[in-house]
Parts: structure tokens; sequence; C-alpha cells
């Protein structure tokens, strides 16, 4: 897994330039038939790589897009202009019209209704009247060296993602290992060795080491292949680039929220009764950590509202939460101390009831204790 | 100094008391048995000796002191619930539960080796533990509890399932494991098991304590006034026998009160007959534990 998701990327790349390098050649030159019922649209018949074909009748159309000679026509009715209704004719089936073909009908149609009305500029111009360009100044009035838009959200919520599978990872195996250590009968054995408070610090930090490792690869690699990936695709991939604090703040949320899902898990490894079961109980506590991916989009296009500030101080959540939220804007710093403070919190807390579970229910085998059981004797210790 | 100290322990789980005021103490080069019906309470006892639980109240002293971590090197323990990690192979699982008793990897494999060797597992060492039968995973068990040496060693159930092979080559390392002046614990239900094994011994029932002391002077105490005697020729009548009870292969002398099995055997003698065999009959430890608890169990 630690190398698999960089050799997966790297291939993604080499798939892609494989790809377009075969893709690249063959641009075609589609031509598209049209019927002018209304009048007057004969000029602009080159769009793009499509090429405009004027047809007296829809018969002719019709028996030319048989033959093969065009891909396609349309009809400009003689009431086009009360309702802008444009009757389009194909063999195939689609869902829609493809973007290209929507693009150069619309142009053609545009620029004949404006052709000796506007001048030829104005009526480029009303094709494309907006390309915005955006510049992010600091509060000295300075282009800002952090400049947002889609580039820096990429690696968050790429990032994001992976922090999440690596956590989940990092804690099902933590499960999985208490889950077989006890289903084999190991742990008295290991428990008149070590301490349980031993065997548990052990675990987590073991396999968190393991964890961390697999990120710090993910992470080092990242500027590399973005390099390779920008080389080689280029356009959005080389507008990329890692927003300020943010492999400080992937590492420490990933140790935290790591931290937390293993003590957590931990204490559901020592109350059930095998590892199977176990996996189930965590999958619950996971569904918050996944949550904010199922909201990225609301995320891009809602940055401020208020929901997120809670899933960002939410600790199962605050881990992915805070690297989407980082690609798309800025977290104010309260929230982010409020969220660090309540991950760590949450982690002592949990530790030191998962202390007390661990050494109750470790050695117990068989059925699995109820809820209210298990407060009762957090209650007795 | 004692190998162990057990004194006044209590444990309750949920409102049930499980071990009830409990004490006892083992010395270095006995053999120490833990006796007692299934939930007696003898597997809690040994947790709490091991420190693996807490008792309520009560002080448990090993090896002079209370269990540190640095104290559970110089402990061997057998769980009665008992595994080994089953992908891993035999050498390796020896050496990595040694090493968490602070063995350090080469001796670890030099005194693996020798133990392996003595019990004939040897060429079982590259194996993986789930390709062992269940009798050859507990000798691996066996191996693992005495690996570093251990001043004292526990073990709870440690027949049940093994051959009558294994058991005697179990039986025969454990007395080894005496002459080398270790403490040994023994825990069982099965309690005819470990007569011939034990110096001394503690049953326990509902969690406390009914017989507690030598396993000798025990079983003298609950002796039933008769000797076992098989002889060739006739018996007839017999001074200071009350009552004849035969037996298949033998005769159960039941003496009167007044004599001796000293005196029985004499006048036996004196009248030139071929004694094959004269034993005082002591009654086996299941037959005093129903004796002392009555008979609601076994």
């Amino acid at each position: 897994m630690t190398l698999i998701v960089p050799l997966i990327a790297l291939l993604l790349i080499g798939v892609f330039q494989l790809v377009s390098g075969i893709a690249r050649p063959t641009v075609e030159i589609a031509n598209i038939g049209y019927v002018d019922e209304f009048g007057g649209f004969q000029q602009y018949t080159s769009q793009e790589n499509i090429t405009l074909i004027r047809f007296d009748t829809s018969d002719d159309a019709t028996d030319a897009l048989i033959r093969g000679d065009i891909g396609e026509y349309f009809v400009i009715p003689q009431d086009y202009i009360s309702n802008g209704a444009i009757n389009r004719y194909t063999l195939e089936k689609q869902l829609a019209a493809s973007p290209p073909i929507t693009a150069a009908i619309n142009n053609f149609l545009l620029s004949n209704l404006l052709a000796g009305k506007v001048p030829a500029a104005t009526i480029a111009r009303i094709e494309a009247p907006l390309n915005l360009v955006t510049t992010r100044l600091t509060e000295t009035g300075a282009v800002a060296p952090e400049q947002g838009g889609y580039g820096s959200l990429i690696i968050p919520f790429v990032f994001s993602i992976l922090l999440a599978l690596s956590i989940i990872f990092s804690s099902t195996y933590l499960l999985q290992g208490l889950g077989e250590e006890k289903e084999n009968r190991l742990i008295e054995i290991l428990l008149s060795s070590v301490s349980a408070r031993q065997l548990l610090t052990g675990k987590v930090l073991g396999i968190g080491a393991a964890g961390l490792v697999q990120v710090g690869v993910w992470v080092i690699s990242a500027p590399f292949l973005l390099n390779l990936a920008s080389s080689s695709i280029g356009g959005v991939i080389s507008t990329i680039q890692l927003p300020a604090n943010f492999i400080a703040l992937a590492v420490a949320y990933f140790i935290l929220g790591y931290l937390l899902f293993a003590v957590l898990s931990a204490a559901i490894g020592a109350i059930s009764s095998g590892s199977r079961e176990g996996q189930q109980l965590i999958g619950v506590f996971t569904i918050p950590l996944l949550i904010p991916l199922w909201f990225t989009s609301l995320i891009m296009f809602f940055p401020d509202n208020p929901a997120w500030v809670f899933f960002t101080i939410f600790p199962l959540s605050a881990p992915v939460e805070v690297m989407i939220r980082l690609g798309v804007s800025d977290i104010p710093a309260w929230q982010l101390v409020a969220s660090i403070a309540v991950l760590v919190l949450s982690i002592i807390g949990i530790l030191l009831l998962t202390t007390r579970v661990f050494r109750t229910y470790l050695l117990m085998y068989g059925k699995r204790p109820g809820i209210g059981e298990v407060i009762r004797n957090l209650g007795s210790g | 100094m004692q190998t162990v100290e057990v004194s006044h322990i209590i444990k309750s789980f949920a409102d049930k008391v499980v071990v009830n005021d409990l004490s006892f103490s083992v010395s270095q080069g006995e053999i120490f048995g833990l006796i007692g019906p299934n939930g007696a309470g003898k597997t809690t006892t040994i947790r709490m000796m091991m420190d693996i639980i807490k008792p309520d109240s009560g002080d448990v002293t090993i090896l002079g002191e209370k269990l540190r971590e640095a104290t559970k090197n110089k402990l061997g323990y057998l769980p009665e619930e008992r595994g080994l990690y089953r992908k891993l192979g035999v050498l390796d699982s020896i050496i990595y539960l040694a090493s968490l008793k602070g063995v350090d990897a080469r001796s670890a494999e030099e005194r693996a080796n020798e133990l392996l060797n003595q019990t004939g597992m040897l060429p079982h060492k590259r194996k993986k533990i789930e390709e062992l039968s269940r009798g050859m995973g507990q000798i691996i068990q066996f191996i693992v509890s005495v690996i570093h040496d251990p001043e004292l060693v526990v073990l709870d159930e440690p027949f049940a399932g093994l051959d009558p092979v294994n058991t005697e080559l179990l039986k025969g390392m454990l007395f080894n494991l005496r002459n080398q002046g270790k403490a040994l614990i023994l825990s069982t239900h099965q309690m005819n098991e470990i007569e011939e094994l034990c110096d001394r011994i503690l049953m326990i029932n509902h969690g406390r304590s009914v017989l507690y002391g030598n396993l000798a002077e025990i079983k003298s105490k609950y002796r039933s006034n008769s000797v076992l005697l098989e002889c060739e020729g006739e018996l007839g009548e017999v001074p200071g026998v009350s009552e004849k009870r035969t037996h298949k292969g033998y005769v159960e002398l039941v003496l009167d009160g007044n004599a001796t099995p000293q005196q029985v055997l004499e006048r036996l003698v004196s009248r030139g007959m071929v004694i094959n065999r004269f034993e005082v009959a002591t009654p086996p430890l299941n037959e005093i534990f129903l004796r002392v608890v009555g008979k609601t169990h076994e």
C-alpha cells in the first residue's frame, strides 16, 4: 500500500501519456449539415474543427446524413426567432449533443444573427465575454504567494482520501492484530510478560509508526509525481500548488487522527469477541471520518457554511475536513486550534477509558458485553 | 524467603465473590498443586498472582516483592486459555515470546533448540504453528513458559489435551525443574492427575480454601482405617480386622480401631503367608475433596 499509491499515480501518468499520444493525431474535422428555413444564415460556416454545410431541404440533408457525408444536421425553423428552437437530427444514440458541437452551432447562430449589426471583434466578445483572471492580494496589497483556485484543491483533496484510507487501514490492522491474539488465546501469555498499558502503547505506536512511514512516502513522492505529471499532462496539473503549512498540518492531523482511531480500535478490540466483529464495530466510527469526502463539492461552493466549522472541530471528522478545507479556503486559526485541542482531549479521554476496559475485557472470551455493562465496569474500574 | 506469598486475597466480579480470602505460600524446589473443581477460582487466583488482574484486597508477593515488570521476567506462565500465532514458525514464536521476557535472540535460539531436542520437537522447528497437532502446540507453549529459565513456573491445566506419552514427558520435565530448585504451581480440576507430582496442595471450592498443606499429611489424615492386601493362600480370620472387602485382585481389610497396619502385617507374616502387596489405603484426592465439600461436585 505504501508504495502502491505512488506507483498507481506513476502508472496513471504513463497511461495518460500513452492515450493522449494516440488520441492527439486523430483530431477530425466534422461536417454538420443545416437547413435554413428562417433565412440569412450563410456566413461563419467554419467553426473550430467543425464545418457547417447548407442544404436546401430536409430531405437533401437526410440523404447526405445516410450517405455519411455529414455526421448530423439541424434545421433552423421559420419561427426560430420567436422561441429559439433548433431541430437536430442524428443517427447516433446520445445523451445530449457533445459540447464542441453545441458550441459550434451556438456560435454559428450568434455570429449570423449579429452579422452586419456589430463589428466582428464585438461578436467574438459576445461569444466569450468573460475570461476571469483572479489575483489574490495580501493585506499589504502585494500579490499573495498562495493564489488559490482548483490547483490548490487537488493535493489536499487527494491527500484527504489517502489520509482517511491510511487511518482506516492502520486502525483496522491494529484491531485485526488484537482480534487474532484474542482468538488465538495469546493475550494472557503476552500479559504475563508485559502490562496491559505496555501492550496497548506498543501496538498503537508500532502500527502508527508504520502508518506514518506510509503517509511520509506519499507526501514526499507527491512533489516528484506532480512535476512529472505537469510536464506530461500539463493543464490544471501545472497550476497545482501545496497550500501553506499543508505538510505540517497533514502530518499533525495524520498523527492525531490515527491516535484517536487507534485508541478507539483498541477499546473495541478489547470488548469484541474476534477480529471480524471488531471491524464491524469500528465501521460505525469511520463514517464521520468519511463524511467530509461526501460533501467535498458543497465545501467547494459554500466554504463559509457554519456546518464545516462543526466538522472541523468534531474529532472523528476533523482530519479529513481540515485537509479539504485547506485546499478550498483559509481556515481561521481559532478553528484549527480548537480542532487540534478537541482531538488531543478526545485522545486522552478515550485512552483513559480504553486502559480501563482493555484490562477487564481482554481476557473475556465469547460473548461481547453490552454497552450498559461496559459503562458499569468503567465506573467500578 | 518464600517464592510466592499470597495473603488474604479477595476478588469479586459483578457482586459475585470469585476468590474469598485465600492465603498460601510456595517455596523454592517444590511442586504446589492448586486444585479444585471447575469455577472454583483457580484461574482468577493465578491471574492475580501474575498481576493480570488486581485483587480487591489482600497482597501477593513474588520472590519477596510486589510484582513489577522486572519480576515478570523471572516468571513462567502457561495459561489455561493459551495459543500461539498460527502463521508464525515454531522457532520464531519461541524467540519472539522469549524476547518479551528479556532474552536476546541468540540465547533464546540456543535454549529453544535444547528444549525442542529434549521434547523430540526439533524436527518440527521450521513448521508453522498451524501445522502442529494440538498436543505438539501445547509442548511448544510449555517451552515458551520455561525458555527464560524462570524461578517460578505457573501451569494452569498443563495436562489438558495431552496424550499419555506427552503427559509423561511433561511430568518428567516438571520433576527436572523442581530438582533444579524452581518453584512450580500446577493448577487443575483433574485432581488425581497431579497427585504423584505435588509436594503440597491448596484445595479450593467456591473461592475458599478447603484444604491446605503437605499432600502426604492430608492423605494420611483422610485415610480410611484400612489396608489393601494381595496375597497367596487362604487368608482366614485376622485379629484386629473387623471387615474384609474383596475387590478384583486384592482384599481391603478394615481395621477394628485397636490394631495398627504394622501389627496386622506382622500377624500375616508370622503365619508364613506370601504377601505380594500390602498398602495402607489412602483415598484419592477426588474422594477427599468429595468428603470435604460434600457430594455437590464431580
